[in-house]
């Protein structure tokens, strides 16, 4: 099993807890893992990725070759394309559809959501803000995500469930259930989208 | 006992430090180097030991302080980004002359691409600039198991060990085994030689000998180390030297089955023999490592040699920015695979001060007030405020390093241009502003300083600033004429007043100090969510 997966989106969205939660699942189900991050300047705003990189085989680069992620999950459109040079042939892209439009030259909305379309069933554009508010927990489009991306990849959900509840559980109850309905809508979508 | 847990490069270091008997961590926050610290503040073995983990003031200060417990028989550390080990390089090259007592590591996170920095440099070169040993750890596993090794390399060498690390380890998790249990720490104990840790030069005389022969023969425990060895491969046309992280994109790059003999090299100086080693059986030598061609120079010498050597100098790897497996497979004629462009219409997104953010206020009063002068210049400094380059304020003339912008401003007005403003951090400014704000007071310089403080350092993520709530009577006590020292509050309703005090203290015919005030926006909403 190797799951070599690109994490997108704007400094602040949450990409960090996606790869945190993933994190502690792959170590659960006795995983290697690699996970690559940004710190610092870039975090004010700007894009942010991290290279997330999970395998039963030991791990050498923290980073992923060009043309070999099994998956692009961003929480933003635009920067979902930012790393196409890194989807492998096969690969398929999770994305929230909501643009977060923080610079005045941002392309138009239609023409970004177009460029998804040669992907087929391969991309997958889902409003995760919406479903996040729908349950309850506005902030949780993350994880409406990591959802999305769960039948993909290839660790038991109930495990990610564990680990959600494991990253949740300082902050109260209340959050881990509003977290583990984000996951569960989040999976929905993919399971209606095949 | 061992554990297996997810670290980054950073956490396993500390973790390994604390393991191996730690007394005290000492550092100013910089990145990629910032969460070795923060790992000790929040560790339970570190609290309850009281291992020291507060931040100190600057690089130097953090090393200077890390060296004292050294020489009390203690293990420290001192860590920062590689820049911080440009201020720290009195001390830290120094300390070879003192040499080390109780284990004493020095950490240098390097930011090769030049993530959250302005320059490239590769803190390699310092380790053979002081004659000291260095460390550089291939994976999260090596940061975790150099810590107790290099405490002992330094203890065994009497000498300070550099560690170096870079972001993507710095910055990049994995799972690492670690020891459930964490070593006692060292009783205090004297230095033996005791005449070498009082540098006078009769001292230094008899010791620098010493330290050259020392030094010298580090290249065999090196030769001997665990952490460098010689991998046999079947195809001799090429002799890989992979240092640090860049080995691992080259076992990437071939699937994990390199068909060429690789040096694997993590300890420097480097190992001679087993360079003789590779060379001798190898038709070419080929050098991946991560920053500056600091191997592939000590290979090449003045002359001509005698064998091929491919690297970064020879062109077939790049030479400026960090290494991926693709740059590698390129270097030996590997095609990498095609994914998709970047469509055209995906534009870049740079980095932005926060909505809600003081420095905001501060530029669009200081925008403002400059508007009247025909060439104003602002000297800026490192932080968040830096972003006050960019669009829409474009307010900064200069960014060089921490606290040049009261320096610069005062030579600049030394030359003759008025006005000439200094903009500055909190934290910046006790790092490395306080003693050009002493050079500008004494002359009275007519220089306006405007001290932006945010309570924190901000650009790092929020650690604590030393010298909040004591701005104004550091300047006071310099002796800063205290009707042109104000502070005011960088609110958006008081930008007006903020744009009429810059004016009038820009008017006024020597220093000003304009401190303005208000807490970052991100630990103030962490600070509420704590409430």
């Amino acid at each position: 099993m190797k799951k070599d997966i690109i994490l997108a989106g704007v400094g602040g969205q949450g990409i960090l807890t996606i790869a945190n939660v993933l994190g502690i699942a792959a170590l659960d189900q006795g995983l290697y893992l690699k996970q690559a991050e940004v710190h610092g300047m870039s975090q004010r705003g700007g894009d942010v990725q991290s290279n997330l990189r999970i395998s039963s085989e030991p791990i050498h680069s923290d980073l992923i070759a060009k043309g070999s992620a099994d998956m692009i999950i961003s929480m933003e459109p635009m920067e979902a394309l930012r790393y196409l040079p890194f989807l492998s042939p096969d690969g398929r892209i999770i994305s929230n559809s909501v643009p977060f439009v923080n610079i005045d030259n941002y392309p138009a909305e239609e023409a970004v959501a177009a460029r998804f379309e040669k992907f087929g069933a391969r991309a997958l554009l889902i409003n995760a803000d919406e479903i996040a508010r729908t349950c309850g927990s506005p902030r949780s489009a993350n994880i409406v995500l990591l959802g999305a991306a769960s039948p993909y990849l290839e660790i038991d959900t109930e495990i990610i469930k564990q680990a959600l509840i494991a990253h949740f559980a300082p902050k109260g109850d209340k959050i881990v259930d509003a977290n583990l309905e984000a996951y569960r809508a989040g999976a929905n979508c993919s399971l209606l989208a095949d | 006992m061992k554990q297996r847990i997810l670290l980054l490069g950073d956490e396993a270091f500390a973790l390994g430090a604390i393991n191996a008997g730690l007394s005290g961590a000492y550092a100013y926050p910089g990145t990629p180097s910032t969460e070795i610290l923060e790992f000790v503040q929040q560790n339970p073995v570190a609290k309850e030991r009281n291992i020291h983990s507060h931040w100190s003031s600057n690089e130097k200060t953090a090393v200077e302080e890390a060296l004292g417990m050294s020489f009390c028989g203690k293990r420290a550390i001192a860590a920062m980004k590689h820049v911080g080990l440009n201020v720290a390089a009195d001390p830290f090259v120094n300390s070879a002359m003192t040499g080390a007592n109780g284990g004493l590591i020095v950490v240098a996170a390097d930011d090769p691409s030049m993530h959250s920095s302005q320059n490239e440099q590769d803190s390699r070169f310092y380790g053979a600039f002081a004659m000291l040993p260095v460390l550089e750890p291939a994976d999260q596993q090596e940061a975790y198991d150099m810590a107790a090794y290099g405490f002992e390399l330094s203890e065994k060498s009497g000498l300070p060990v550099l560690l170096r690390l870079v972001t993507r380890l710095s910055h990049s998790r994995a799972v690492v085994e670690i020891d459930t249990e964490a070593r006692p720490e060292c009783e205090i104990h004297y230095p033996q030689k005791k005449k070498q840790w009082v540098l006078m030069p009769v001292n230094s005389k008899r010791r620098y000998p010493e330290l050259i022969e020392t030094y010298g023969n580090l290249a065999e425990v090196s030769a001997e180390s665990p952490f460098n060895r010689l991998i046999d491969g079947p195809d001799k046309s090429i002799g890989i030297i992979a240092s640090g992280i860049a080995y691992n994109y080259v076992m990437e790059a071939f699937g994990g089955k390199c068909p060429y003999p690789v040096l694997k090299i993590a300890q420097y100086p480097l190992p001679d023999r087993l360079i003789a080693a590779l060379a001798a059986e190898c038709s070419s030598i080929m050098v991946v490592e991560e920053g500056q061609p600091v191997i592939e120079q000590h290979l090449r010498g003045l002359h001509t040699p005698a064998k091929a050597i491919i690297g970064k100098l020879s062109g077939n790897l790049p030479r400026t920015g960090e290494l991926n497996v693709d740059s590698v497979r390129a270097a030996f004629g590997i095609e990498s695979q095609a994914g998709d462009s970047v469509p055209e219409l995906v534009v870049p997104r740079p980095p932005a001060l926060c909505q809600g953010c003081g420095h905001r206020d501060v530029y669009h009063a200081l925008n403002n007030a400059l508007s009247n002068y025909p060439s104003p210049k602002v000297f800026g400094d490192i932080g968040c405020y830096t972003l006050g380059y960019l669009a829409p304020f474009s307010a900064i003339d200069t960014v060089v390093d921490m606290g040049a912008s009261i320096t610069m401003a005062k030579g600049a007005a030394d030359a003759g241009q008025h006005p000439s403003v200094a903009i500055i951090g909190d934290s910046t400014f006790t790092h490395s502003g306080m003693t050009g704000l002493l050079d500008a007071i004494n002359e009275d310089s007519p220089i306006t300083v405007i001290i932006s403080d945010n309570l924190t350092t901000g650009m790092t993520g929020g650690q604590d600033s030393q010298g909040t709530g004591k701005l104004r009577e550091i300047c006071l006590g310099l002796g800063a004429d205290p009707d042109h020292v104000h502070t005011i509050d960088s609110l958006p309703k008081n930008v007006g007043q903020m744009e009429e005090l810059f004016r009038r203290e820009i008017d006024h015919k020597g220093l000003s100090v304009i401190i303005s005030v208000r807490e970052c926006i991100q630990t103030a909403r962490r600070h509420v969510k704590t409430k």
